[in-house]
């Protein structure tokens, strides 16, 4: 018996709920981007499964290209973190507001 | 049908074991669990190429950079988990959020006439470039069909090196470079907060 693309779906939507609310509700700017990488992770899933109901590995090359690109937004998104903490020591978000009018 | 619950209860749990960690680190952890447990996940739907890369990018490559970041941010004077987390006050509002959202995604994925096609070449042998989801038939789509996005990743990953170097190192090279360098010590004292924020 096999588990039907719904159920893929659904789990990929639970998945980005979860992603959501630690990219919303936590503060500390390394656990946000990790949770931002669990957002990429619940739409490749979503995507692979789709790709799977219709037999058509054009889901599976943009799986590929979105894990190119989190590749490149988590190595600028650490940069720009080590690069806060070096100049302000802040481990906290909200308390980067240099740019607050 | 039964890996498929495991999978999702593994998911599930270390998903949330990742957002409401108390320390970068443990964090990682979770995510690494995730990361696994999502490419057994592709392995049930025939993905097989993507499984190795989700271990080894993501895991082998992301992870990794992660656990630096952290490790060079905390070997300061002081532990890098410091100041209170303010995620109960704004817990409720990031909830009703994220229920939106959730609601958003069912809507949609119901809404989407979704007709599952039963294939022959769903079945065939690992390494037929006719089977789906195959190393070989990825790669035939992936230098004929794909050829463009393919080269244009290998133009963002540039910028990205590019931009993390210019962002990340120093931005003083040469001598003056070398005396700040010397004049900064191991303590961080908030250099620039005190310039810019006041």
């Amino acid at each position: 018996m096999t588990v039907s693309p719904e159920s893929y779906v659904a789990l990929s939507a639970v998945l980005f709920f979860i992603g959501v609310v630690g990219v919303i509700a936590r503060r500390n700017p390394l656990i946000m981007l990790m949770s931002i990488e669990l957002l990429f992770n619940a739409a490749n899933l979503a995507l692979v499964a789709y790709a799977r109901a219709w037999v058509n590995n054009t889901g599976h090359i943009f799986v590929f290209l979105v894990i190119t690109v989190a590749a490149a937004e988590a190595a600028i998104g650490l940069a720009i973190v080590a690069m806060t903490f070096r100049r302000s020591a802040h481990v906290d978000v909200d308390e980067v507001s240099a740019l607050r009018g | 049908m039964i890996a498929f619950w495991i999978l999702a209860v593994v998911l599930v749990a270390s998903a949330v074991f990742t957002v409401t960690a108390k320390k970068p680190v443990y964090s990682v952890v979770g995510l690494l669990v995730n990361f696994i447990a999502l490419a057994a996940t592709y392995l049930t739907l025939q993905a097989e190429f993507l499984a190795v890369i989700q271990i080894v990018v993501y895991s082998g490559a992301i992870l990794i950079l992660f656990v630096f970041v952290i490790a060079l941010l905390s070997s300061g004077t002081r532990p890098f988990e410091v100041g209170p987390d303010k995620a109960p006050r704004i817990l409720i509002p990031a909830v009703a959020i994220a229920l939106l959202t959730l609601a958003g995604l069912t809507v949609t994925a119901l809404r989407t006439p979704l007709t599952v096609i039963q294939s022959t070449s769903t079945n065939g042998t690992t390494g037929d470039a006719n089977a789906f989801g195959s190393v070989a038939n990825f790669g035939v789509a992936l230098f004929t069909t794909n050829l463009l996005p393919f080269e244009v990743t290998a133009f963002i990953l540039m910028v990205a090196v590019i931009g993390v170097v210019l962002i990340a190192g120093d931005e003083t090279p040469g001598e003056e470079g070398a005396r700040r360098r010397k004049r900064r010590p191991g303590v961080r004292e908030p250099i620039v907060k005190d310039t810019l924020v006041r």
